[in-house]
Formats: structure tokens, sequence, C-alpha cells
């Protein structure tokens, strides 16, 4: 939902353009060298032993070393090689029963106690204001562990002259396709994060993601038209081995429209795609708006089930703790205590998931040190859980948390965020190819576009990248001018099929907004191609003066 | 953070520019001290205070430039932020489009910084939560709700004489208060630089004022409507068409300020003549900064929408040298022109309409004509002979700013806000605008 906040960071004073880096990773040596695990241990200790001796019943300490470096390119230019680096402490509490927080960046034993006594004075004077206590839900400390993503090659160690020679590549590609303008950006994010808490846990996590979007505008100044197509790549959990394109990652689109990728991605032959279908889209057909079967790829499902399915089954945001801002939830706790609420067809199942390999979500550990799993949200169309933290699970009578506690950063507190949350794959062995053959009227739409949805899940309006009729069972012209609206529940009920295993693949977010303040969290969401029938398309042309 | 003086940043700025033998060199020092608290379900759920610094330091070797940034301000650390900049810089080739650092500026203060604001301590901001919540248990309400404070330091320096340093503070309060069976809304904003200013009572009354008559709303057909729009209401929409502002975007073709066969629209008139927008960091109830913090140009006042006509894009410097033009400072904040006129008044002109408190999740649907959808929230009612009616359920619209300023009938007294998700200070008016695009219902409260 928010970008501000990453993009704000990517362009920090960064007042002139400036060039890319051609030789090896800046300082990776440096990079490469982790804040000592005794340390972090040290200053663990030390703020969990004031906050305890100030009052508190729990603390729970999460120190954190932030790397991050964004390469963006415009054309044939490199706009931008930025290197951040970011460490603190973060210290959470309870004391009198409210929670406190505070972060610091003195990393010395006295800054972070000085936070820790303040983060207790916090929580006694929220105390008076407190109409139930804080309850958290067990968990057994861990002792020292560690977890790191399950990466081939680490971003910090490949040469920015490769990483910008493969951007401007792309470019250049896309612009050879047909494009006038292009851009394309490689976000690199490395998070050492480490977690201690009064329950006796010590939990040092090594984090791996990137994000490779790419932008393709033509321009036709005849007519003063111009349209845009962005990457069809998924941001990942994983190493820079994603960029190393393998054939066997490569998926047709149905009719062969374009080409789609799983385990890794071709940025140079997405982006030459990008800036011919760019080009196309200039002279796409119009659409008539009406009812039609809609034929989603999973590069366009991934962002729908994120905000009809991922944010409403959100907990915090059922309870109203999300009120003021990102709103509540019409999947209310007595629907799901209904165990008949039919959020969607008997064949929609879908799963939270935080050990999905690859997954933007996927860590060892949340941010209040609970192991990671797997459980159901929707179940043969019914609704039958929800996502929880720790002060949660005891509310829809659970014993142990889901573990879903992030917070994006040192400094920030950690709340409960979506994981991985994804539709189950067909039973029934079918190709996008086969789904399509029996649709009259209908819509195939690639890739994500504009979104919106209201406060409470209901009303939801999609676009996308890539629209093309589908008439009589076949993929006909480009069509233009496209959304589609609709109620979450009448959605998810209309859904009439996907395709099977062998289709499934997982999209996201590096931005996903929620929280106040706001934080960015990182989300991904799998599906393989599925149908939903008789949907309302409008038609977004419009004339301005 | 400690809440480093103008000599003490003067001091870290030059010993960076010092540890460089780099051509050129840009330092921006910043630190902040946010406190908050939230509250929900009538109890406080969060509360933290987060203090930071950040260091960033740009250096050039010719058209060759790199940047690290680091937060941590040690000698040790400078140094490392200064030597990974170098090390980028130098293995960079030349820039085509390189510019060098600007010159000596004149930034002349703004008034953005008040003692009573950095001086807020936990106890203050319980007692914010507390007013919402009691007067809502009054009222058999809920309230959720958000405060944050800040007190920040900003410093800049380059390595051609130019140095910056302000401080600043803001709080930023919204509410949101609902009925227990949860068939009613309401809502409220306050964004200011001085607490002396904020009245947390006022602002939630507003909310349970509202939430307490927004039940049993009745569902209106979509369509066209002329609407009351409230200035939270359009603060978003209008902060995604300033973004578009940008004169290479347009002289390429790119925006709905190009012009047909090439070039861009400055000095045409797109909007009713009634609109006039400006930005000036001077202005005392939305002061910012002196300097845009991305280039080091100082800020100047400027007619962004003159009686309807573009007056003004923003450049970058590359830019601006490439056509001829002069570069300065991007706006911090926007201000646009009202009148006296209180919200009520512009209910009491209207025949039939709706009222619209607030919008929510705008998103572009085509850069082309800046069409945006998003949703109404927190208080939607209906107006007929100049009274609210009823309240009426929330609409989904599909709307270009550049069509609603052209539609205005009417225009308010101006308030001060911050947008949902833009970085503006915002300064803009109710507005009561024609024939306004809802295109489907929702059911959500």
């Amino acid at each position: 939902m928010e970008r501000r906040a990453f993009l704000n960071i990517s362009s920090l004073a960064l007042g002139t353009m400036l060039l890319p880096a051609f030789g090896r990773a800046i300082a990776a040596e440096e990079l490469l060298a982790p804040v000592a695990l005794q340390f972090k241990k040290m200053l663990a200790d030390t703020a969990m032993t004031a906050a305890t001796q100030a009052g508190a019943s729990y603390c729970d300490v999460r120190v954190g070393r932030y790397l991050n470096q964004f390469i963006t390119t415009r054309d044939l230019n490199v706009e931008n090689v930025v290197n951040t680096e970011s460490a603190g402490v973060g210290v959470r509490v309870i004391a009198g029963g409210a929670y406190g927080f505070a972060a610091t960046n003195d990393m010395t034993p006295d800054g972070v106690a000085a936070a820790a006594r303040q983060a207790v004075a916090i929580a006694k004077a929220n105390a008076k204001l407190q109409t139930e206590p804080v309850q958290l839900a067990p968990v057994k400390g861990v002792g020292e562990v560690s977890w790191a993503t399950p990466i081939v090659k680490d971003w910090r160690t490949v040469p920015i002259k490769e990483k910008a020679e493969l951007l401007i590549a792309a470019n250049k590609a896309g612009m050879d396709g047909g494009a006038s303008f292009m851009q394309s950006l490689l976000f690199q994010v490395n998070q050492q994060k480490y977690f201690a808490s009064t329950d006796g846990s010590y939990i040092d996590q090594d984090l791996h993601r990137l994000w490779m979007p790419v932008f393709a505008t033509a321009v036709d100044q005849k007519t003063n038209k111009f349209r845009s197509r962005q990457g069809l790549s998924a941001p990942v959990g994983m190493g820079y081995e994603y960029l190393d394109a393998r054939p066997e990652h490569k998926i047709k689109a149905a009719g062969g429209v374009t080409t789609l990728y799983t385990g890794s991605y071709d940025l140079i032959e997405d982006a030459r795609a990008a800036g011919k279908q760019a080009k196309q889209k200039l002279t796409a057909k119009s659409v008539e708006p009406g009812k039609y079967d809609l034929v989603l790829s999973p590069e366009h499902m991934w962002l729908t089930i994120h905000e009809s399915v991922g944010h409403p089954t959100e907990l915090d945001r059922v309870l109203g703790y999300e009120a003021n801002f990102a709103g509540t939830s019409f999947a209310t706790l007595d629907k799901w205590q209904s165990k008949k609420f039919k959020y969607g067809a008997d064949i929609v199942n879908i799963v939270a998931d935080k050990t999905t390999p690859g997954s933007l979500a996927n860590v060892g550990y949340d941010d209040e040190g609970v192991k990671c799993k797997r459980w159901d949200i929707i179940k043969d169309g019914i609704l039958v859980n929800y996502q929880a933290t720790r002060d949660q699970a005891h509310i829809i009578g659970e014993k142990e948390s889901h573990g879903c506690s992030y917070a994006d950063n040192w400094s920030s507190v950690q709340f409960q965020r979506m994981p991985n949350v994804s539709l189950q794959a067909g039973k029934k062995k079918m190709t996008p190819d086969e789904m399509i053959k029996d649709v009259k009227k209908g819509i195939y739409i690639v890739g994500d576009g504009s979104f919106s949805i209201d406060q409470q899940r209901y009303n939801f309006q999609f676009g996308g990248q890539l629209f093309y009729e589908i008439k009589n069972g076949k993929i006909g012209q480009m069509l233009e001018d496209v959304a589609y609206q609709s109620n979450t529940q009448e959605f998810w009920n209309a859904c009439a099929g996907m395709c099977d295993e062998r289709d499934w693949r997982m999209g996201g977010s590096f931005f996903d907004g929620k929280g106040q303040p706001s934080q960015s969290s990182v989300v991904s969401h799998g599906s393989s191609t599925t149908r939903f029938n008789g949907i309302n398309v409008i038609n977004t042309a419009r004339k301005i003066g | 953070m400690k809440n480093l003086s103008q000599e003490e940043t003067k001091r870290i700025c030059d010993k960076v520019l010092s540890l460089t033998k780099a051509d050129q060199c840009e330092v921006n020092l910043s630190g902040s001290r946010t406190g908050n608290i939230r509250y929900a379900r009538n109890a406080v759920s969060t509360a933290g205070l987060i203090e930071d610094t950040q260091l960033a330091v740009s250096v050039a070797f010719g058209k060759k430039q790199g940047v690290a940034t680091i937060n941590e301000l040690d000698d040790k650390s400078l140094e490392r932020a200064v030597r990974r900049a170098e090390d980028l810089a130098r293995l960079a080739p030349e820039n085509p489009e390189f510019m060098p650092t600007p010159t000596k500026q004149q930034y002349k203060a703004s008034e953005t910084f008040f003692q009573k604001t950095a001086d807020i301590d936990p106890e203050f901001r319980a007692q914010v939560a507390a007013y919402s919540i009691e007067n809502s248990k009054k009222n058999k309400l809920v309230a959720a709700g958000f405060f944050t404070d800040t007190s920040k330091f900003t410093a800049i320096a380059n390595s051609n004489g130019v140095f910056g340093f302000q401080r600043d503070t803001g709080v930023d309060f919204t509410v949101t208060v609902r009925t227990e069976d949860g068939r009613g809304s309401g809502w409220a904003k306050r964004s200011v630089g001085d607490a002396a200013l904020f009245d947390a009572r006022e602002a939630s009354d507003v909310a349970i004022e509202k939430a307490l008559r927004s039940v049993e709303a009745k569902a209106l057909e979509p369509g066209r409507y002329t609407v009351v729009l409230e200035p939270a209401a359009t603060s978003d929409i209008l902060a995604y068409m300033f973004n578009d502002f940008d004169a290479r975007q347009a002289d390429e073709g790119r925006s709905f300020l190009s012009k047909k066969g090439g070039g861009n629209r400055m000095g045409e008139k797109l909007f009713d003549e009634q609109v006039n927008v400006w930005t000036d960091p001077w202005d005392k109830n939305v002061a910012v900064l002196p300097w845009d913090n991305n280039t080091m140009l100082a800020r100047e006042h400027q007619d962004i929408i003159k009686n309807g006509k573009i007056n003004a894009m923003n450049y970058s410097m590359y830019w601006a040298k490439k056509q001829g033009k002069r570069a300065i400072g991007a706006p911090g904040n926007i201000i646009m022109a009202g009148t006296n006129k209180s919200t009520e008044e512009l209910i009491a002109n209207t025949k039939k309409g709706v009222l619209v408190t607030r919008t929510w999740y705008i998103r572009m649907v085509d850069p082309q004509s800046v069409l945006l959808t998003g949703l109404t929230r927190d208080g939607t009612f209906y107006i007929e002979n100049g009274k609210i009616k009823h309240p009426i359920k929330n609409f989904r619209f599909n709307e270009s700013p550049v069509s609603m300023l052209n539609n205005i009938d009417e225009l308010g007294k101006p308030e001060i806000l911050s947008g949902d998700e833009s970085d503006y200070q915002l300064l803009i008016p109710a507005m009561r605008v024609r024939d306004f695009n809802f295109t489907s219902l929702s059911d959500a409260v």
C-alpha cells in the first residue's frame, strides 16, 4: 500500500544524479562483516536487566543492522548507486500490564539501558488507560539459535559493474522493443536481526531480499498519448541467483502472449517485451464495459489475494486496532465463529505460510521470537482462521501465536503483519490455455496495476498490466482502459477454477503499508492462474481539458 | 538523538568536508526525536519514543559521483561514510547529466520550531488519548486514534560554501470514533507545528459528532453528484496531481501536462479561474524548511496555478539548464486559495449534493488523465435544500483532479493538513464541486 518510506530512503540526499560504479562491490568486505554476536547479546542483556529493574514484567530487545543498496537507471544512464546502513536497538516492555517501546541508535550499554528505562516509563504512563492487561501467549525460550535466508549468491558480493550493466542492457532491450523511455531499478536488502527476550531466546537472523522493477513507457506525440508496462518479476526472499535466468523457469502465458517466470527471472527478455507491449498499448482496443469472466494470472492475482484476503483476515483489523487508519474488516469474529461463513467457492483454499522458500515473509522466527509455521485461513471456501500474534492468540482460543509479528526497522515497534497468504493450486490438471477454452466472453489479465479497496475490504477495484480479450475460447486482441470492480465475498464465490500446481507461482510487495506510524512490510502471495465468472468491468478512459 | 546545535552540526559537516579530496562533496545531517501514542478499542495499544540520526555523504570526482548513508556520528563512522562514497565515485563512469553542487544560497529562516512541541512527554501523549477515550465512552462510542510529535534538526552543507541549519517540530493527530455496533463512524485530523495550537478535545468532539450522525446510512445510486468536499477529502487527490508537475516528464510527452506535438502546457488554462495555488516556505500556517533537501537549492514563493492557468512546473537542475530555465528548490508545501466561508455555508448553498468528510485508498488509474480511484469514508451525508438530510453509504469514485478543479462551484475556508500519503504540508479549502463521479457503492462503515 505504501511506498513512501522506502523510496524516501533511496532518494535521501541525492541532490544530483549518481553514476554506476563499474568495479567491485563497494566496501563489500566491510558490509559482509556482521556485528559480533556476543556484543549483541551483551546489549540485549543490558536492556533486559535495566527494564526489569525499572519494573517491567516482560522485555524484548531487537538489535538491528540494515544494509541496503539501490541502483536506479533511466534509459542508458545509471542515475543512483546508493549504499545505506542503519543500526540501532528497539526495546519493548510490558509494565503495569501495558506496552511501552523505545528505540535508539546509541548502541552503547548506557544508551540501550536508557532506552529500556524510557520504554518502562512510557508503559507506566499508559497503564492507567489500560482496560485489560496485555496477555502474551507462552513462548518457550529457544536459547541461542540462528536462521538465514537460503541464498546461493549474496548480492553484496556481486560487482556493481555487473548489476549496472544488467540494468542498462534491460533498458536498451526495452527501447529496442519499442519503448520511448525505460527505467529499471534494483533494490537489495540485507537485514541482520537479533532478537532476545526475557523468555530466554537469543535469535540471530540474516535475511536477504531482492526486487528489480522495470517501467517501459511508449509515447506517441502526434496523438499526445502515452502508455506504460511494468515488469513481471516477483520481489523475492532469495539471493542474486534469482537474476540468473534459467530456461526451465520460463512459462508461456495463455495464448503465448508473453513469457512469465518462476524460480528465476530474465530481466532483459521481460524488459524487451515490456517495451514492445507498451507500444502495442498505444493502439489497443478500448474495452466495452460489462460483465466478463476473468482469467487472472498469478502476476496479477497476488495483489487481489493480498487486498481481499490478506488484510481482512489480520486479527488486529478484525478487532479494531487498525480502525483509525487502515480500517477494520468485514471478516468479523462472529463469521469465523459460525464455522460456515462462505468466504469463497468450495474450491477456494487459502493458507498462511511464513516458511515458503523464496517468499518475502520467509523467516525462521518472527519479531516476537515465535517459530514460523503454516496454517489454514480459508478451507473449502469457509473462513477458518486469522493471523495472530502473541497478544492476540487467546482471543481466537489458540494456545500459541501464529508468528505474525514484524517490525520494518529496529526503530519501529513490532506488531501484527500478514504472513505469505496464498491460494492453493487446483486439484484437477489444467493449464491456462485449457482454462480459457470454455470461456465465451472474458478478459485475460497479466500483471498488477492500480488497486484500491475500502476500509472494511468489501468494495475493490483493480487494474492490471496486460489485458487480452477472450472470445469463444480463444485469446483475442489486446484491450486497454480495463478495471474490474467487485465485492470481496461475491468475487471469491464467483471463483470457477484454478490451474494446477505446475502453474503456481508467487508475486509480492516490498511496500505493504500498515500501522501508525506506518511501516512497510514484505509479503508474497502465490496462486496459479484462476478464473472468476461474471465480474463487472468498467472502462477507465477519460478526457481532460 | 542528541539534539545537535547549529555549531555542532557545522563542526560535523566541516569535518566530513575536510575528510575528502573529491572535487565536490555534499553533506546532509539530520536527527529526530519522535514520540507517539496509538489507541484503539478505548485503550492505549502502543506508544513509543524513537531517536535516530542520519548522515548522507555525496562526493564527486569530475562527473563521477557516489553516495553513502550511515546513522552514527563518531569520527570513525564519518570517515567510513566518506570512504564508501568515494569508493563508489571512483568506480563510476561519467554521468552525462551530472550537475555541479549549488553555490552559496540564501536560506531565509522559516518559523518551523516550537518549544512547546519539543517538550511533549509521555504524560502529554497519554492525556491526548484520554480526552478521546473518555468522551467517546461517555457517548457509548469506541475511539481509535494516533498522536505523534516530532522534534528534528536538519543541516546541509557542500564544498561550495553552502550551509543551512534549522530545527522543526510537528504534531499530527487523527482520531476515528465508531459506534459500538459498527454502524457509524466519524473522523478528524489535525496537523500543526506548534502544540499550543492543538486541542485534542476539539478534534475528538468533531469525530464523535460525525460518528453519532452517521448511523443508519441509506444507499444512494452511484452517479455524478454535486459534492461538498471537506479539505481532508481532497488532500491526497491534489497531492497526486502536484506530484506530476515535473517539467521534464511533461516535455517528454508522458504527463497530463504534455502538449500535443511536444512541449508542455505552461500558461494554458486547465482549471476553473477560481483555482489559485502557490507554494511558500514561510507561510506561518504550513512553514517548511527554506531549502529543498534533494538539491540544496533555496525554496521560493512560487505561483503554481494562477487563475486556473499553469504558472510553474518543477525543473531539476539538469532539465532547467537544458531548457534554459532557472532551477529553484522543489515545493515543500501547497497552498490553495479559498474564501472565508465555512463548510456549513457551502452546505447551505447546496440544493442537492453529497458531503464528503474523507477519501481513502486513492490510487492512480490512468496517468494520462490523472484518473484516480478511491472511496469516501467516516462521514458521508446527503444534502438537500441546504441541509444535511441523512447519512449515506460510502461510494467509490473514479475522478480526475483536473476535472474536479474545473467543476468548482464555490470554495470555503482553507485548513491545514498533511496528506495521508504525501510529503506536502497542505493548506487547502473545502470545495463544492459539480459532477463528481461516484461509480459504485461500498458497504464499509
